[in-house]
């Protein structure tokens, strides 16, 4: 079982992040869930999701306490003490910053993404939980581009699935 | 079609299959989402039914009462204070002998103030005569729901279908929805109705010569929704090929178990998974799906080999333990531990669990407060 954390900032996109990842895997051919660790909600306070990914039924009900992955909306969330809780060490971050993080890559793998920047120029609102699960998709064999594409259509409508999907191609196509 | 979606749409895809006339409901953390997605369904024509935006819990349950008693099917959901709000009038719905199906999303109850999950709610109202079932996962949820309908028209009661808020309410995972129910649940057909054409009353005063009839029948309606349960759990086996144990109670690991633990609800997905993964022999779970009418027959035959057990709540009936405990503690004679956890949202954790597993073991009985950080 592949167990992943989405840290982000109320407003950001964590808990739908979670959502069209679970969604997606699903469509992959595997079993998922995502559920978000609800606290009382404002716009810019840290906020959490989760998602499991596994080849059978999923059946536990915790939260998650030790992430294969972690995606991280924001990098100031790095200046918390708490975001980085629970990695294993064989885990991989996938880090929404145009910053390098040196001193973390000497302990981490460490998956880059511009996404603010790419949220901003195609959607025009910073939100960017799309652009994150480009480079995922890319990065990883966590979950693949098609089924991410349809699990956006699934979600959103019109224009806002659209620009979505462009998005998400867009960070696909220049992660490397 | 099999879909990732979230608790919360699935119960609401349970309702529009079933197609209430009335839906009365007053948004409250962690139910909104039920409410939200039936009133997007009737504004946007997938459902044909009458969706009123009540005051109150106290009007939405009343809302049902009258709607139900003209000879239609209604709909309800709420959770916390929401539930307390309308207490009083789940006894009026049970004692006018209502078939009106609520989902309760589970929510602790102030105070200190909780959004979060426990069975505060739901165990605050167990005496109101209503049915009460818990359920695992969202796709039981969905078929529960569906079930509920057909258990309250055939006994005459109202049937509440417990989801833990967050847990269930607010997950997104795979959920195989019906294209239909027809052929497993017709249209409503009331035995008695309010009728301007044929005045009656209903739900009127009763002096000392014959209220306590009234509550001894409800009881024994009660009891009989027993073999009713397990029948729709057949019959909804043979229509949509998914069965929750005899649909009072679900057993897992017990093959050679000499131990048990006792629950309900989404926890017992998180105990299965550790019975899985640590290849537990000794101890198995007992889920009670069915809280009321209370399951006392299957708990005696399930646990009269057993050794010892341990019974795992959400919830504290103040003075004496777990309300849970205290209903097994009735009816089975050995020793039984009580833990008393999750309460306003905290998590019940794998290692809480493999904790329970090495007292139980004990074959002692006392009340453990799951992670409690008081001095003893």
């Amino acid at each position: 079982m592949i167990e992943i954390r989405i840290n982000g900032r109320g407003g950001q996109g964590a808990v739908t992040t979670s959502e069209i990842l679970a969604i997606a895997a699903f469509k992959d051919g595997r079993y998922s869930q995502a559920f978000p660790h609800f606290g009382v909600e404002r716009r810019g306070a840290p906020a959490m999701a989760f998602c499991r990914i596994d080849d059978k039924e999923i059946k536990l009900r915790t939260h998650v306490y030790t992430p294969d992955y972690i995606i991280i909306l924001d990098p100031s969330l790095l200046n918390l003490p708490d975001t980085l809780n629970g990695l294993k060490n064989s885990g991989i971050i996938i880090l929404n910053s145009k910053e390098k993080y040196i001193e973390l890559e000497k302990k981490y793998k460490i998956i880059y993404v511009d996404a603010t920047q790419i949220a901003l120029d195609i959607i025009g609102k910073p939100i960017v939980n799309t652009a994150v699960l480009g480079a995922l998709s890319k990065k990883t064999s966590l979950v693949s581009l098609n089924a991410l594409k349809d699990a956006i259509k699934e979600k959103f409508s019109g224009e806002l699935a659209d620009k979505n999907i462009e998005v998400l191609q867009k960070v696909y196509d220049s992660t490397n | 079609m099999k879909k990732v979606i979230e608790g919360s749409h699935a119960v609401a895809e349970a309702v529009r299959l079933c197609a209430p006339k009335v839906i009365a409901a007053y948004p409250i953390t962690p139910q909104t989402h039920i409410v939200e997605r039936l009133s997007k369904m009737v504004a946007d024509g997938q459902l044909d039914s009458e969706f009123l935006c009540v005051e109150s819990e106290h009007s939405a349950m009343s809302a049902c009462i009258g709607a139900q008693a003209t000879g239609v099917r209604t709909y309800t959901a709420t959770a916390s204070q929401g539930l307390m709000l309308m207490h009083e009038m789940l006894h009026v719905a049970s004692g006018m002998r209502l078939p009106i199906v609520i989902n309760v999303a589970n929510r602790s109850v102030s105070s200190p103030l909780s959004i979060w999950n426990d069975w505060l709610d739901a165990m605050a109202v167990r005496n109101s005569g209503w049915v009460q079932l818990f359920v695992e996962s969202s796709q039981e949820a969905l078929d529960t729901t569906i079930q509920a309908y057909k258990i309250a028209e055939t006994i005459h009661l109202p049937v509440m279908v417990c989801i833990d808020g967050f847990y269930l309410s607010h997950t997104y995972e795979p959920v195989d929805i019906p294209d239909t129910v027809a052929g497993y649940l017709g249209d409503y057909k009331p035995k008695v109705v309010l009728d301007p054409k044929n005045p009656i009353t209903q739900g009127m005063m009763a002096g000392p010569k014959a209220f306590q009839e009234f509550k001894e029948q409800q009881h024994r309606a009660l009891l009989s929704a027993k073999d009713v349960i397990k029948n729709e759990n057949r019959e909804f086996n043979k229509k949509f090929g998914r069965i929750y144990g005899d649909g009072l109670v679900e057993t897992y690991n017990m093959e050679s178990a000499d131990y048990a633990i006792i629950s309900m609800g989404s926890v017992c997905g998180t105990i299965k998974h550790i019975l899985d993964e640590k290849k537990i022999s000794d101890i198995g779970l007992i889920r009670i799906k069915t809280y009321r009418p209370f399951p006392n027959k299957e708990i005696i035959d399930l646990t009269k080999n057993l050794k010892a057990l341990g019974v795992l709540e959400k919830d504290i009936s103040f003075g004496i333990g777990g309300a849970l405990w205290a209903d097994v503690k009735t009816f089975v004679d050995k020793p039984v531990s009580n833990f008393i956890g999750g309460l306003g949202g905290r998590d019940i954790q794998i290692e809480d669990i493999v904790k329970i597993f090495g007292t139980i073991r004990k074959e002692e009985e006392n009340i453990h407060w799951v992670g409690s950080q008081l001095k003893k």
